[in-house]
């Protein structure tokens, strides 16, 4: 399940989602706002999306996820709207019977969202004028 | 024909609308970009967008028909 949320995520709350008794390996990840980018002091993160079409890209993606690879389950969370340094801005969740498939699905996902899925961040600096994030190759990356 | 194109983050910023319904002739994305970008010159080029028709990624040579739904997407920066 892939969702957009404008409230804030717990990860308590999603972790109980994927508890099952299969599930020997769990791993989760979670992108945060952080305070600089590119030598630039970053205030705060204003997240823009394409709702519907997030919602359906997001969904084939942990589909895809769950083919792919040997997982019970998997989700993932995107919030939208103006976050602050530490809110969490992406969350992922896997759960298989052992830790190997669940670090590589969980890999997958945060690549294929950050490259895939309608969802834009205008950086607002300490210094300097607020700018959009033209990030081309973002799964390529190693950055949250 | 009648087309609606919806519009985010800097292309927002740049046309000044979130959406508009756009009169065109255009036969699919590329040549309806290329009006578009005579209207808001601030556009980025087309190399740097992907297309979205009726929420569906496609090329931008894919036909269009009367009352679609179009976004160019700008480079993605979710995470």
């Amino acid at each position: 399940m892939f969702k957009i949320t404008t409230t804030p995520i717990e990860h308590s709350n999603e972790a109980l989602k994927l508890e099952e008794p299969m599930a020997g390996g769990l791993v989760y990840f979670e992108g945060r706002v952080r305070n600089h980018n590119d030598g630039h002091s970053v205030q705060s993160l204003e997240y823009q999306c394409y709702e519907s079409m997030a919602k359906q890209v997001g969904d084939n993606i942990i589909k895809d996820a769950l083919s792919l690879f040997e997982i019970h389950n998997a989700h993932c969370l995107h919030r939208h709207g103006h976050l602050k340094i530490g809110d969490v801005a992406v969350w992922v969740g896997v759960c298989s019977s052992h830790r190997k498939e669940a670090f590589l699905a969980c890999q997958y996902i945060i690549d294929k969202v950050k490259s895939l899925v309608p969802i834009w961040k205008k950086e607002h600096y300490v210094n300097g004028p607020a700018k959009w994030v033209a990030c081309h190759n973002c799964g390529q990356h190693l950055h949250a | 024909m009648k087309i609606k194109v919806k519009y985010f983050a800097a292309m927002r910023e740049a046309s000044g609308v979130n959406e508009e319904v756009i009169n065109s002739n255009a036969i699919n994305p590329l040549e309806l970009y290329k009006e578009l970008k005579e209207k808001y010159p601030l556009f980025l080029d087309e190399k740097h967008l992907k297309v979205a028709l009726n929420e569906q990624y496609v090329s931008f040579s894919h036909p269009l028909d009367d009352l679609d739904t179009v976004v160019f997407i700008p480079p993605v920066a979710g995470g």
